[in-house]
């Protein structure tokens, strides 16, 4: 069968976010210092740095948050920094933004909250609107009472798969995530895995992820940048950058933790076929999970 | 997929054994062609194909709605083929398939009954009751809480304290002078009249003064620190409730009650008879100023007629009220921030209830205070 990743084939080198030259002051300090980066269709690309290296203002900057003081940032064909408001707004509805802390909204229940994004841009009847919803959730491996409660009800880990079903409401193009396993048990992180690769491979998702989480990099990253004193010190694939003999990108490599998350991707084939995730099957969740 | 595809989805039945779908099957195509599904009616036992070689694009939306028509056609006994489609959108219907027929065979969720009057009437008294009986145990903690803080004058927080006092009171002064040198006018105005019919102008001292002193000032005071500083405590006990701040503090061995409760009670008890002094002042000078303006009254007869007409003991009575409010508005502002649960959107819920709670509890309080002066012949 073919898939979209196939028909993607030919423009997977298409740019579909481009930077080039961006620079961001917060007052004397400099963050980022002309830093050029692309990230292609249909990957998954994964920005690390240690704390304050100005990743998550990136991500800011990426997703019309934040404007660079010098530069200009691509998205989707579009220059983020000379946009009309209709032109923004069509864009945004073009990108799916899961945030570190959920960042739901607490009047609503979390079946309103997926479905908000449905309700404010489409003439989708609620019935539809609910059902929709209601298989997001199920897509981002919560059970279905999950629905009908209240953001502030949830756990962390929730409230995560719950601002990540709602990132995915519109069917984006591009998916941003912000720290995705961070806070979850092994499991629900591993579920987090599969399902970036399923999305990947069954809608041709573009995904941006601010993570340090080393299996994640191993397993799911086609390709990582290190983000450090302002630069990007390399891009590339974990196994290409571990050849790189730069401080700043060993730090990733040398510890315990990266040491053995390197041994582990070494014995596991690399990239679980997300083709393994039969259609039809519940995608991502934890087996070990009550339905 | 890299523009944003505009055109509808539609779906045609040229001959009972066909549909033939087209159009762009996504959550912005879909809306005009959902209603129109449950029309699609196919006698039970035909072979139909649908045939989708025109459809342009299909996200989960699309593929969820499709599928549905798709398994109620299959229900209905119709076997349908599919074909045409493009490869990728095939495999996503096939996902969606699954999906769907889970949810149909769940039912849905019995849609919760809005209460009845009766159940409505019985929720809010044991709501209101259950929060009584959490304002009592309250002001009981305080009390405990100051109790202990009066035994051991070491554990007193002093600095919060006085860092309490210049918030709710020096920073206070201007708002509330002008609003009761404002409240003075109006007073003085609105006697005006009634007085120069009766050729009593000199009484406009025994109006503003008694007024304002017994009643006006230690209450209009009390309104604007139970709309400035009441609400101020209970939004930020209450962000620091979300936030787990006040989890932390208790972790920590850090008493919540010592550390942010008692300093601002303390602070509103001093502080308000301070500020109603304050507005007592401002609110004679504005009818003073109005009686001169309107009656002809000067200054130096106004003061004379004033210190006559007015006892030291309405003064004492308008001051003496004003510890109570403070008290009133600093427990019922914790109050509400300690009961905040959840997110932003309960921090303003307690907020507006610390308000409205206070306000209503200093008007029910010097309510009290008449009837007991009256009785005692004050």
């Amino acid at each position: 069968m073919q898939s979209v990743l196939e028909k993607n084939a030919e423009q997977k080198n298409e740019a579909i976010i481009e930077l080039s030259k961006v620079s961001t002051r917060f007052g004397s300090h400099v963050v980022h210092d002309e830093i050029d980066l692309d990230v292609r269709r249909a990957e998954i690309f994964a920005l690390i740095g240690g704390s304050g290296s100005g990743k998550s203002t990136l991500l800011r900057e990426m997703i019309l948050l934040h404007r660079p003081d010098a530069g200009s940032i691509k998205v989707l064909g579009n220059d983020l920094g000379n946009l009309r408001d209709d032109e923004a707004l069509a864009l945004r509805q073009r990108w799916g933004v899961m945030f570190q802390h959920g960042g739901l909204f607490g009047s609503l229940t979390v079946k309103e909250n997926i479905g908000l994004p449905l309700r404010e841009h489409t003439g989708l009847s609620d019935t539809l609107i609910d059902e929709i919803a209601a298989w997001k959730l199920d897509m981002a491996g919560l059970p279905s009472e999950v629905g009908a409660q209240y953001p502030s009800e949830l756990s962390g880990g929730m409230m995560k798969r719950a601002s990540l079903a709602r990132a995915l409401a519109l069917d984006p193009e591009l998916l941003f995530l912000d720290e995705p396993t961070a806070g979850l048990d092994p499991v629900s992180a591993d579920g987090v895995d599969q399902l970036v690769l399923t999305l990947r491979e069954l809608f041709g998702l573009t995904i941006v992820m601010i993570t340090h989480d080393l299996d994640l990099l191993w397993q799911v990253a086609d390709r990582v940048a290190v983000l450090a004193k302002g630069k990007v010190q390399g891009v590339g694939s974990m196994s290409e950058l571990s050849k790189i003999d730069n401080p700043d990108i060993r730090q990733f490599f040398d510890g315990p933790r990266g040491r053995t998350a390197q041994e582990q991707a070494k014995e596991q084939p690399q990239k679980t076929p997300a083709a393994e995730a039969q259609p039809g099957k519940p995608i991502a969740r934890p087996s070990s999970k009550p339905k | 997929m890299s523009a944003v595809p505009t055109e509808l989805a539609a779906i045609a039945q040229p001959t009972p054994q066909e549909l033939a779908l087209s159009g762009c099957w996504t959550s912005r195509g879909i809306g005009e062609v959902e209603h129109q599904l449950a029309s699609v009616r196919v006698p039970a036992k035909t072979e139909l194909i649908a045939d989708g070689s025109l459809v342009k694009a299909l996200d989960t939306a699309g593929a969820w709605t499709l599928q549905k028509l798709l398994l109620r056609l299959r229900n209905e006994g119709v076997t349908v083929t599919m074909q045409g489609l493009q490869p990728q959108f095939s495999r996503l219907l096939e996902v969606v398939a699954k999906q769907v027929s889970d949810q149909a065979g769940t039912p849905a969720p019995a849609a919760i009954k809005p209460p009845s009057a009766l159940e409505r009437i019985g929720r809010s008294v044991a709501s209101g009751f259950e929060q009584s009986v959490a304002l009592l145990s309250f002001v009981g903690e305080s009390a405990v809480a100051l109790t202990g803080s009066v035994t051991h004058p070491a554990r007193i927080r002093w600095r919060p304290i006085l860092f309490n006092i210049r918030r709710t009171g020096f920073d206070a002064l201007p708002i509330v002078g002008l609003l009761s040198f404002l409240l003075g006018i109006v007073v003085a105005y609105q006697g005006a009249d009634q007085l120069v019919k009766y050729g009593a102008n000199i009484f406009v001292a025994d109006l503003v003064g008694l007024s304002m002193l017994r009643e006006f000032a230690p209450l209009i005071t009390a309104i604007i620190l139970a709309g400035r500083s009441g609400s101020a405590f209970a939004a930020q006990i209450g962000t620091m409730t979300v936030t787990e701040e006040i989890d932390a503090m208790r972790t920590i061995g850090i008493a919540p009650m010592e550390l942010l409760v008692l300093p601002k009670i303390i602070a509103l008890v001093i502080v308000l008879p301070l500020l109603t002094v304050f507005a007592d002042v401002l609110g004679v000078f504005g009818g003073m100023l109005m009686a001169q303006a309107q009656l002809g009254v000067t200054y130096a007869d106004f003061l004379d007629r004033f210190v006559k007409a007015v006892s030291v003991t309405a003064y004492l009575v308008g001051i003496g009220k004003a510890p109570v409010f403070g008290l009133i508005i600093a427990v019922v502002g914790c109050f509400q921030g300690f009961r905040t649960k959840g997110g932003a959107d309960s921090v303003g819920r307690q907020t507006t209830k610390s308000v409205v709670q206070s306000i209503f509890l200093v008007i029910v309080a010097d309510a009290l205070f008449s009837v007991a002066f009256s009785a005692l012949d004050l």
